[in-house]
């Protein structure tokens, strides 16, 4: 259950509007359902009070939509952001992709978000109510059933590891701030490292197999923000949006995941976005955990302005050679 | 109509794969999938599947011919292979629509030789619902998910499975299995189709209406002022039309292998940037017009070159799988309001 | 087994213009014999090499890629190589984790004057990859029709 309610929320929002610092207020907005939340932006008390939702469903990273939303218009754009959202943020800001004076942004604390999908695997389908409670969620169902689940069960993938609680980045915080988390992140990349080079093959293989090629991963990515991507792009010749004999697919990822390297905040949205239920983010992972060994511990978006590790070097780096399988 | 013991499901299909490919929904890590069946395997009880059952007609990448190149010489390769007969087991009434959509698309002048072969080698036995979730809306478009349609139509209860032949090749399926199943009444079917359709009543989208959209309405609805907030937190991904069982648009591109050219047709996604791009430009140049073409074309423009039948078939795929959770039903919802 | 049907893998070589390119001219002309399945080439600098041209290299039937540059210190821009260095680590870690043998990769460094080591290093990878055989993981069926 979040700390903070919907309310605090809408109320700050609202002083804000009232006094003129922002304009618009990037927030999330209530679905049909219990957990399908979706961006929006509110201009008006009525609105906010209509539609504005905070709750266990509010997973969406609002960092990427500054970059639009703050090219819309002169006045100040208000952002609510979890911790992790505020990583994207500073990344953002790094690369120079939206005006810092163009946002007000209040950070706030996040107990861990919920995933539709493993509560759906759990209670079943047909679910018309989820009530958070203490440590626990009851799911309601069209069959006048319920189920009582435990968060540690329905957490998304990114909330079990969350690595930090702590706002890196904000004009006003709301309730208390957090601190960084030693956390278990790279736990399931060191398993797969520890695997041979046939198992390896075999997980990822069947893993990537599963790609549609929606491209949700990239266009959800905080850290994606090239205005035409590669693959887009019908000259760059890799734009192949068919799914064949898995080598499209590959190449596909592991470029995804190499142009985001040394400046991937781990924010665990692609992973979540997946329509197929790839774990996308461990390829991300393997690429801060070889950079975190090879270069020295770096967390993208921590330090607004921090120079990314591929765009950097020293004069006695790794050898390809010695890095290699290095962490196995 | 024809019955048989649950016991007996893997006799039954042990039978139809005897002769034919069957295909049938099986669970996975990721929820349930259409695959191959073989001993062993079990039938998923899961209301539907991830990925849509259009694959099967409609595959998201096919190979339609090959340029081979040798010196100055090109040879053109046949690589056509969509003539096997294959079985369709547990499609749910939403997906079985989905196939009569697709036919007005694929099977209409210029007949699509690839997608009507494989309609034509297939039989699609459908299954009814019995739990409907919280995201079906087949009845928005006078689908009924008690009483699919399909070459058979089965019911399944705690310990049978019923079977009522809907076409001559779904009566020369049944007529193969005549051993194995025996005739009965349709008591059992119709108490469960009552309390199903009862079920349909209560489910949240029940009340949805179509009734302002269809065919002439284009005017009505392309400047409206809603599509820009509706599209404003769309990501522009393609998982929306990837799982949709109706979305039909493909592209058509040529692979150079090296030693010659693969052409291959590939599912599209009206919301990818690059698609109506053409020799002077795209026509589409913001996310609004890409997913105002997406709903216009399910709501308005089928239905006006169809007979009045909706490019959608309420089965949820895109309200369970949009990574921001705009769909369908909040745009009807939105529009409707006007 | 005969000569002619003796396995022969595919090497791919991206030389950067300045100093291995010029170290594999100079291998040629002191006569220094290293495999003719390796196909070299020429970038204008090792940092010119994007991830894609390796992996693009592997889809078009390479069974292994090398990626020869000035040595650290000695780019002709100055600083390109270091990049390289720190890409290609990992690049090729991250290929590893995804099955695919390390041993089909390998970064270079080779001056103007290095012509012995152009041709040993090429002898060594050749017979490296060739006791692999063929690539399998990362190769794109179609390219194989």
């Amino acid at each position: 259950m979040q700390k903070i309610t919907r309310e605090n929320l809408i109320n700050k929002a609202i002083e804000l509007l009232d006094n003129g610092t922002v304009s618009r207020v990037l927030g999330w907005k209530i679905g049909e359902f219990a957990y399908d939340v979706t961006p929006a932006v509110f201009t008006t008390k009525e609105d906010l009070q209509k539609d504005f939702i905070f709750d266990d469903f509010c997973n969406a990273n609002f960092s990427k939509y500054l970059i639009a939303e703050t090219r819309k218009a002169e006045e100040k754009v208000l952002v609510f952001l979890k911790p992790c959202d505020t990583y994207s943020f500073n990344q953002l800001l790094t690369e120079h992709r939206f005006s810092r004076e163009k946002v007000y942004a209040v950070g706030i604390p996040c107990e861990g978000m919920l995933d539709i999908g493993k509560i759906k695997a759990l209670a079943g389908e047909g679910i018309i109510d989820v009530i958070p409670g203490e440590g626990s969620i009851t799911v309601k169902n069209l069959y006048e059933e319920e189920k009582t689940l435990a968060y540690g069960d329905v957490l998304t993938e990114r909330c079990l590891s969350c690595k930090s609680k702590k706002h890196v980045v904000y004009d006003e915080l709301m309730g208390e701030e957090g601190d960084v988390i030693d956390s278990n992140r790279f736990d399931e990349v060191e398993k797969i490292e520890k695997m041979s080079a046939d198992e390896r093959f075999a997980f990822w293989q069947s893993q990537l197999s599963k790609c549609i090629r929606c491209n949700a991963c990239r266009d959800i990515c905080p850290a994606c923000t090239c205005e035409k991507c590669v693959f887009d792009n019908p000259k760059s010749s890799v734009n192949n949006k068919a799914i064949s004999d898995s080598f499209e697919e590959k190449m596909f990822h592991i470029i995804r995941a190499f142009h985001v390297a040394g400046r991937c905040t781990d924010c665990g949205e692609c992973s979540r976005v997946c329509p197929q239920g790839i774990p996308l983010h461990l390829l991300n992972r393997k690429f801060i955990k070889d950079i975190n060994s090879f270069y020295g511990d770096y967390q993208a978006g921590q330090e607004e302005g921090s120079r990314a590790p591929l765009i950097n070097y020293t004069f006695d780096d790794l050898e390809p050679g010695e890095a290699v399988g290095r962490g196995v | 109509m024809r019955k048989f013991s649950i016991q007996a499901l893997d006799t039954i299909f042990a039978k139809i794969a005897a002769d034919e490919k069957l295909y049938l929904p099986v669970d996975g890590e990721n929820g349930s999938n259409y695959k191959l069946w073989e001993p062993g395997v079990q039938m998923s009880d899961a209301l539907n599947t991830v990925r849509s059952a259009k694959d099967f007609f409609f595959p998201q990448t096919e190979n339609l011919i090959e340029f081979k190149v040798t010196g100055k010489q090109i040879d053109i390769i046949d690589v056509r292979n969509e003539n096997e007969d294959f079985v369709v087991f547990g499609v749910r009434a939403c997906d079985v629509r989905s196939f009569d959509i697709l036919d007005r698309v694929f099977l209409s002048e210029p007949i699509d030789s690839y997608y009507a072969n494989r309609r034509a080698h297939s039989v699609i036995i459908s299954m009814a619902c019995t739990r409907p979730a919280e995201t079906c809306f087949c009845g928005t478009f006078d689908i009924d998910a008690a009483n699919p349609a399909g070459d058979i139509t089965c019911w399944k209860t705690q310990d049978s499975i019923y079977m009522r032949a809907n076409t001559d090749k779904g009566e020369k399926l049944l007529a193969k299995l005549d051993g194995l199943t025996e005739e009965c009444d349709d008591s059992a079917v119709s108490a469960q189709q009552d309390k199903t359709r009862r079920i349909m009543e209560r489910l949240p989208l029940a009340n949805l209406s179509a009734e302002k959209f269809g065919g002439g309405k284009t005017n009505e609805f392309f400047n409206s002022p809603a599509w820009k907030e509706l599209s404003q937190a769309c990501l522009g991904c393609g998982t929306c039309t990837f799982v949709c069982p109706t979305c039909q648009c493909y592209d058509i591109k040529d692979y150079d292998t090296g030693n010659g050219v693969i052409r291959f047709r590939c599912w599209d996604s009206c919301m990818y940037s690059d698609f109506t791009k053409m020799a002077h430009g795209n026509s589409r140049n913001s996310q609004v017009e890409r997913f105002r073409q997406r709903f216009m074309h399910k709501l308005v423009y089928y239905p006006e070159n169809n007979e009045g039948i909706f490019g959608c078939v309420g089965c949820g795929r895109c309200l369970a799988k949009c990574p921001i959770s705009m769909n369908i039903v909040k745009v009807m919802k939105k529009l409707g309001e006007e | 087994m005969s000569i002619n049907s003796e396995y022969k893998p595919k090497i791919v070589a991206f030389c950067c213009n300045w100093c291995s390119y010029a170290g594999a001219d100079l291998a040629g002309s002191n006569r220094l014999a290293y495999p003719e399945n390796v196909k070299i080439i020429r970038v204008p600098c090792s940092c010119r090499v994007n991830p894609m041209f390796i992996l693009r290299a592997f889809q078009r039937g390479a069974d292994g890629v090398i990626l020869c540059g000035c040595h650290p210190g000695d780019c002709h821009y100055t600083s390109g190589n270091y990049y390289t260095r720190r890409r290609m680590a990992l690049l090729f870690s991250m290929l590893e984790y995804l099955g695919i043998e390390k041993e089909r990769t390998r970064v270079e460094w080779v001056s103007a004057a290095e012509g012995a080591k152009f041709a040993a290093t090429m002898n060594d990878f050749t017979q490296t990859v060739a006791a692999l055989g063929e690539n399998k993981r990362l190769e794109d069926l179609r390219c194989k029709r």
